[in-house]
């Protein structure tokens, strides 16, 4: 039976005793003090008085956070089969490799002479990456997947300036079912957005798509495998539709594990594409980051006479090779280009992590991968079969790939129990619950991916708890509302945490609060 | 056929099991809604990694060669600085960074399995708060200068009519091309103030008249600057700034808090900065920390980008929980009028940042900041007194960098940095192509991790060079 700790840990500013140090500071040289004197800091910008921080030693602070981490769950205590998250397994070789001192230890701007061998990494993560997506370059620049988003769509926004028709290329066209990101992105772009709904395949709905279409279109972001877990059958439709207006054709890489080794974007006709690094290549989420979301593109001419390529516009520094002096080169982001989207190179750890998960896989693995993730949803639907209280609302028998979305709808219509009930009853039998009410177009919605990394004895206890959750929903309705009772807390109240009376975002507010000197957020 | 110890259903007899369930007779039927033009040809001849699957042992092998083509600057360390700094790491920060549980956990969107990732979380958000005496922070951005850039964003929606912010002339130059990405779509203009020559600081007559149009939505400040010099006027400048209705943003790095003022007493409105120099590593440029904060008030909490975690109790009032807050600005809800696209952030990151926090405490941050003032400002005295060379150009006092100019020793940068390098050393960044009115000038960086030992072989070093 899943427990989980259950510690009665205060918050630091609760510990601690004044005197106390966690860290010792070393002594300043004495020479060093007599040839300096005295450091002068003027008054005005002289700290003026210390900051209010706790008195703890090292024994405390790493007893608190460890009793903390305990109440914390990740890929490496079980499953974690969050829909379009891919929380797959996180191989520690390729932490121990990521973490070495000859990469933690290196300066963004040391001598490029100095960091060959994390350049050369660099490089063939490049070139890996491309060929995985079938797309002619790539940029390790961007720190997520929603950064590289962005860095995709103002690649879209350059094409079209360069090309001097921005002015009427004001539209990115999105699926409802697409991720918030898509649109948000678009947006912090400066283009509009323009949703189209899916139709009952699951798919993009061809007539909503054409009717969209016209000459503002600037492109279309697209996830495929959709969010749905189901193949765009159409794209090959879609893209000739987006084309023929000189839109270009944007590609969510958050669901790639669905198709790795048997289709890629570049083939299927998209332009650019983004990969998360965190999902695909195993590096983990950190509890919502560090990720990395490199993007890729085709040679597409943006402009002949000048000979400007798509691969010209994309975000840097990236890695070159020179061939004549034989070293590996960063080349900063020239004329044409979006520019920089963070300070200096990408996330190197991420991206290593990700470099030595392909280099272990290889083209077989990362095939055989994708296969475990398809055959895994596949045989979790097929468990689900006729389970009483959901329901599948798009795609019915249709096959899956990586993931899949399973509504609640039914339950919550017949004896009020929702997905968020079902959510913590999965928490209770030590599962991580599925992404909830995504995608929007699915009522009661369970997204579910258990990635390629998930044992089929998992699968199976994991669909014998919805079953049951089922039958206790139906038996007792009232039960469901009390969990969960296994975690390190029960039911959180959410509306409270966010009202302007009650909203405390740090431990100052709290304290604020208390003394009477702040009122609420207004 | 592949069997991988990363795959646990790869095994054929598993595999035929699951395929018999589903009722079809291979894999192929699951991928066949996939179009034959879609489809990709010859999949495993193509360059992705060495062609096959390797084993650990191999793994290790391969990129460990890699890596020793690698230098790594120990002692001394790199005297490079420009927005990421050599400081120290602790153990402790480094051991609960690697704990499974944080580092392999999701997001926490279901807060009763994550509390002990929120509590992490929602504590560094608070060190944090006190360190900038602000009162809302997030849980981190990308870095800081993708911060700054959503900050000047955020005060665009704060001040609607208004198009430019005004920021220093010595703002970090990779911080303001970041910036320059994230305006240029909406067409905001960044325009720079002039410094004065002899300090460095911003010139005030200057921020004056550039406000006078009033259409700054915001007047941004680095402190310490890009240059190293602390910009002692930042409370004047803010002051100024409000005089014109824009937002004053503050750009700080944490590690000099235990010295020098909090943004929030020198009136920020919104503090940003960069978290690398508390316990992250170089990490070759990232993952850094972009550290994003601001006032108790509504207008600007409403606008603020990234996740919040916050304090709150259970259903039943009976325990302490927390939560992630005022989610209806993030994208995941409000999509194209979200404040920001940013989904996956920092967060471990910010983990560590807090547990450094934690450790150091009011006294730690103190005692650090003068032993790298200390430090520094020695650094700088001894390479003053070396023949032709100046350092620091600028008269202002100066937290852990500092510009050093070799206009009078007859030699270029490169050529001295070239010389460093032969002997073990990295010099400080050659900002010649930045700031050309400067010289043959490098930025050097001095911290904690600088001794007067590895300093003194700096000075006796270029001595050498220097008399050649």
């Amino acid at each position: 039976m899943f427990r989980q700790a259950r510690w009665d840990e205060p918050i630091l500013f609760e510990l601690g005793a004044p005197g106390r140090i966690g860290f010792l500071v070393p002594e300043v040289e004495e020479e060093i003090k007599r040839v300096v004197g005295e450091i002068k800091i003027p008054e005005k910008i002289k700290r003026s008085s210390p900051p209010n921080l706790p008195d703890l030693s090292e024994v405390e602070v790493l007893r608190h956070f460890v009793n903390l981490s305990q109440m914390s769950y990740g890929v490496d205590n079980g499953p974690v089969p969050l829909g379009s998250c891919t929380m797959k397994y996180n191989p520690k070789i390729a932490m121990e490799l990521a973490f070495d001192p000859r990469i933690t230890m290196l300066h963004p701007l040391q001598d490029e002479r100095t960091v060959q061998g994390l350049l050369e990494i660099m490089y063939l993560l490049q070139k890996w990456l491309a060929n995985i997506v079938g797309m002619d370059a790539c940029t390790l620049h961007p720190a997520a997947g929603a950064h590289g988003e962005l860095a995709g769509v103002l690649v879209i926004r350059k094409y079209h300036e360069l090309k001097g028709q921005i002015d009427k290329k004001k539209e990115i066209i999105i699926p409802d079912s697409a991720h918030g990101t898509n649109p948000a992105s678009s947006a912090m772009a400066g283009f509009k957005v323009v949703t189209i709904k899916s139709d009952e395949r699951g798919n993009v709905d061809i007539d909503a798509l054409k009717a969209a279409v016209s000459e503002s279109t600037a492109g279309l972001m697209l996830t495929n495998p959709n969010t749905l877990g189901l193949f765009e059958e159409n794209i090959l439709e879609i893209a000739e539709i987006i084309h023929e207006v000189d839109g270009l054709l944007y590609y969510d890489g958050a669901n790639l594990n669905g198709i790795m080794g048997y289709a890629r974007p570049g083939d299927m006709g998209f332009d650019i594409a983004h990969i998360n690094i965190h999902k695909t290549f195993s590096s983990p989420h950190g509890g919502g980051g560090p990720g990395a979301g490199p993007i890729c593109v085709k040679d597409r001419i943006v402009d002949p006479e000048k000979g400007i390529k798509l691969s010209d516009l994309i975000p840097g520094p990236i890695v070159v090779y020179d061939e004549k002096e034989k070293k590996y080169k960063l080349k900063w982001p020239g004329k044409y280009s979006v520019g920089m989207l963070k300070a200096f190179f990408g996330n190197v750890i991420p991206l290593v992590w990700g470099f030595v998960y392909i280099l272990a896989m290889g083209p077989q693995g990362l095939k055989e991968a994708t296969e475990q993730a398809v055959i895994n949803t596949n045989y979790f639907m097929k468990l689900m079969e006729n389970v009483k209280g959901y329901d599948v609302i798009y795609g019915k028998g249709r096959f899956r790939k990586h993931e899949t979305v399973i509504s609640a709808k039914p339950m919550h219509d017949e004896v009020g129990v929702s997905a968020e009930d079902v959510a913590k009853g999965l928490l209770d039998a030590g599962f991580y619950a599925p992404t909830i009410y995504f995608p929007l177009i699915v009522p009661e919605a369970l997204m579910i991916e258990f990635t390629d990394t998930e044992t089929k004895e998992n699968i199976e206890k994991y669909a014998a708890r919805l079953k049951e959750i089922s039958e206790i929903a139906y038996k007792n309705p009232e039960e469901p509302k009390t969990w969960p009772r296994n975690t390190s807390v029960g039911r959180v109240d959410a509306v409270k945490a966010s009202h302007p009376r009650h909203v405390t975002p740090t431990w100052r507010v709290y304290r604020l609060r208390k003394e009477g000197r702040i009122t609420a957020l207004k | 056929m592949v069997r991988h110890p990363w795959l646990p259903n790869s095994p054929e007899n598993i595999k035929k099991e699951m395929l018999q369930k589903i009722g079809v007779k291979d894999v192929e039927e699951l991928f066949k809604d996939i179009p034959k033009e879609a489809r990709v040809k010859d999949w495993e001849k193509l360059e992705i990694g060495v062609g096959r699957p390797l084993s650990e042992i191999e793994v290790r092998r391969y990129v460990d060669r890699l890596l020793d083509k690698n230098k790594v600057f120990k002692y001394p360390p790199p005297f490079l600085g420009g927005g990421a700094w050599p400081h120290y790491v602790p153990s402790v920060v480094r051991y609960i960074m690697m704990r499974g549980e944080f580092m392999t956990t999701y997001t926490p969107y279901q807060a009763e399995i994550a509390y002990g990732l929120m509590q992490a979380l929602f504590e560094y958000q608070s060190l944090m708060a006190e360190l900038l005496e602000m009162e809302v922070v997030n849980a981190s951005m990308y870095d800081w200068a993708s911060a700054a850039a959503e900050a000047f964003l955020m005060s665009f929606r704060i001040n609607k009519e208004r198009n430019k912010v005004l920021v220093p002339s010595t703002m970090n130059p990779f911080h303001k091309k970041v910036a320059e990405t994230y305006l240029w779509p909406h067409g905001y203009k960044i325009e720079t103030v002039k410094y004065d020559p002899e300090t460095g600081l911003m010139d005030l007559e200057d921020l004056k008249k550039k406000l006078s149009d009033r259409k700054a939505s915001a007047v941004y400040v680095e402190n310490p600057s890009f240059l190293g010099f602390i910009e002692e006027n930042a409370r004047d400048i803010g002051e100024i700034a409000h005089d014109y209705k824009a937002l004053f943003i503050m750009g700080v790095d944490p590690i000099s808090l235990g010295v020098l003022e909090a943004p929030g007493r020198l009136g920020a409105d919104i503090a940003v900065g960069e978290g690398q120099p508390l316990g992250l590593g170089l990490n070759y440029g990232g993952p850094y920390l972009g550290i994003f904060a601001t006032k108790w008030n509504m207008k600007f909490v409403r606008q603020m980008p990234g996740r919040i975690m916050g304090l709150t109790t259970t259903k039943d009032g009976k325990q302490r929980a927390f939560a992630m807050v005022l989610q209806t600005r993030e994208q995941h809800i409000r999509r194209e009028r979200a404040t920001s696209n940013i989904c996956t952030n920092e967060a471990l990151c910010a983990v560590a940042a807090g547990v450094y926090m934690a450790l150091l405490g009011k006294e730690g941050f103190k005692k650090l900041g003068e032993l790298i003032m200390y430090r520094s400002h020695y650094a700088a005295k001894k390479l003053n007194e070396l023949p032709g060379v100046k350092a620091p150009l600028f008269k202002s006092t100066f937290f852990k960098e500092f510009t050093v100019n070799f206009d009078n020793t007859g030699k270029q940068y490169n050529y001295i940095h070239e010389k460093l390098l032969e002997n073990g050393i990295h010099g400080g960044l050659y900002i010649k192509q930045y700031f050309p009115e400067l010289g043959e000038t490098a930025l050097f960086c001095v911290t904690e991790l600088h001794t007067k030992e590895d300093i003194d072989l700096l000075v006796d070093t270029l001595k050498e060079i220097l008399e050649e």
